[in-house]
């Protein structure tokens, strides 16, 4: 009993009839993960952002507001909430919005549940990195800021936020990092992305070792580039800050 | 037109949904110790002076830490069956799912752990190795008895939001169709025609304990201080 590898399998056609390789579902599967973890990244930029900031807000209303948001994401294991925005949110949300999110066709729906989903997800453990940066901050900065006459916008705009960014570039690049390795449990709802199309490829091939070996591989080319883009964007911000 | 909700289906399906607690809970518990030993031993190698036992723990966590959980699950599912077969001669009726999920968690974790252990070793001054050096301790002890105590009071919060984690990602046995709370939640679901009401409740459930085991951590962190970890986790 031996395993029969076999690498030239990924040259083969596919077994499902559609003019494409192994090699091809592959690659493909690799633009879906980019695409859903670069779209659901900016939604948690932008969301984690503002959240991060309003932490940080006097007001203990918005503080509460913003932690709670924070704990009901971090709460919950992300394969359920992947399950809960794929089937229970298009039947609890009312009228028309819910009847259209039941008819898209199943990959779609899933592709965007994605999205949505690691973008709220991620977006949570953005705020927490964002509010830690700024509260990193001397209490000074704030006072200076508001001293000078700068509107509370203006101090974080001007004074605050673009300190804080400059330590947040670490942090964030391996939020990037997990976005990407946790955009693998979009497979569980149907989208083919790169783990989906491994066990698609052993489904019809039964070459498993060859299978897993190109999506590791595909992870670790993500990872690397994600690692090699961060640290060229610390470098550069903390060029600008050293350049004043 | 609005969903209507069958709640009285949960108290039926309760007693299944208990057998999954069970796997979730052994997972989380195994992972939990395992994974904490093997991450310690990683750990010690890593901050040894052999250049070979650093490199391996070096690379075992960077492994581990590039490739998502579910991929590892389902690599271990593949491999471990033969590996198994081979070396453990393990009776015919083992549950293989089982088996592996439990070996793919316990490997995993312990590159999660060692990192924690290593941030907390570092964390205590070097001042104090000298010390226990000068006063006659070898290496060893001076390892054993000075620098892991205070190391692993420092990352007791750690450790334990390592394991909150821990305990919400055994539901990504799900991928390879192991029967866990969560797996079996959304198996009766999609049985009975009640996928809304269950996934509801097991992200209700989920929420509730993760909620109360964070709450706990935040007043150990407050008595043991210890060591900072954003970045870690």
């Amino acid at each position: 009993m031996g395993y029969r590898w076999n690498w030239a399998v990924f040259l083969q056609p596919v077994g499902t009839g559609e003019p494409s390789t192994y090699l091809g579902w592959i690659v493909s599967g690799l633009e879906t993960t980019v695409g859903i973890a670069i779209t659901g990244w900016i939604i948690a930029l932008a969301v984690g952002t503002a959240m991060g900031v309003v932490r940080t807000l006097p007001g203990r209303w918005l503080h509460w507001c913003s932690a709670s948001y924070v704990a009901l994401f971090r709460n919950i294991p992300l394969i359920v909430q992947f399950f809960l925005w794929f089937w229970a949110v298009p039947e609890l949300l009312p009228g028309r919005l819910g009847t259209a999110l039941k008819h898209l066709p199943p990959e779609e729906a899933g592709v965007l549940t994605s999205i949505v989903c690691l973008g709220l997800f991620t977006s949570a453990r953005v705020c927490e990195q964002v509010r830690a940066g700024l509260q990193a901050l001397p209490d000074g900065q704030q006072a200076a800021g508001l001293s000078l006459g700068l509107s509370r916008f203006q101090t974080y705009r001007y004074v605050l936020l673009p300190v804080a960014v400059r330590n947040l570039v670490p942090p964030l690049t391996s939020e990037f990092l997990n976005i990407v390795k946790n955009s693998s449990v979009a497979s569980t709802i149907g989208v083919l992305e790169l783990t989906a199309q491994a066990q698609r490829m052993i489904d019809y091939t039964s070459q498993a070792y060859e299978s897993f070996a190109a999506i590791i591989g595909g992870y670790a080319l993500l990872t690397g580039l994600i690692m090699i883009v961060g640290r060229r964007i610390e470098k550069t911000v903390r060029l600008a800050a050293s350049g004043r | 037109m609005p969903y209507s909700f069958h709640w009285n289906v949960i108290p039926k399906d309760l007693p299944e949904l208990v057998r999954g607690l069970h796997i979730t809970l052994e997972i989380t518990a195994v992972a939990l110790v395992a994974g904490f030993l093997l991450g310690m031993l990683l750990a010690l190698f890593r901050l040894s002076r052999s250049w070979w036992l650093s490199a391996f723990a070096r690379g075992y966590v960077t492994a581990f830490r590039a490739v998502p959980l579910p991929v590892v699950l389902l690599v271990f599912f593949l491999v471990v069956p033969q590996l198994l077969v081979t070396f453990l001669h393990l009776p015919p009726g083992t549950d293989i799912r089982r088996v592996s999920a439990l070996i793919a968690f316990s490997l995993f974790e312990a590159a999660y752990y060692a990192e924690i252990i290593r941030a907390g070793v570092n964390s205590v001054p070097g001042g104090q190795i000298n010390a226990a050096l000068a006063l006659g301790m070898t290496p060893l002890q001076s390892m054993r008895l000075i620098v892991l105590p205070q190391a692993l009071r420092a990352t007791v919060p750690l450790l334990l939001t390592q394991a909150i984690i821990l305990f919400q990602d055994t539901s990504l046995v799900y991928v390879i169709g192991l029967g866990d709370f969560f797996t079996i939640a959304s198996n009766v679901g999609a049985r009975d025609g009640t996928t809304v009401e269950l996934i509801l409740f097991a992200g209700a459930c989920y929420f509730c304990v993760c909620t109360a085991m964070s709450a706990v951590v935040r007043r150990l962190q407050v008595r043991f201080g210890g060591i900072s970890g954003s970045e870690t986790i």
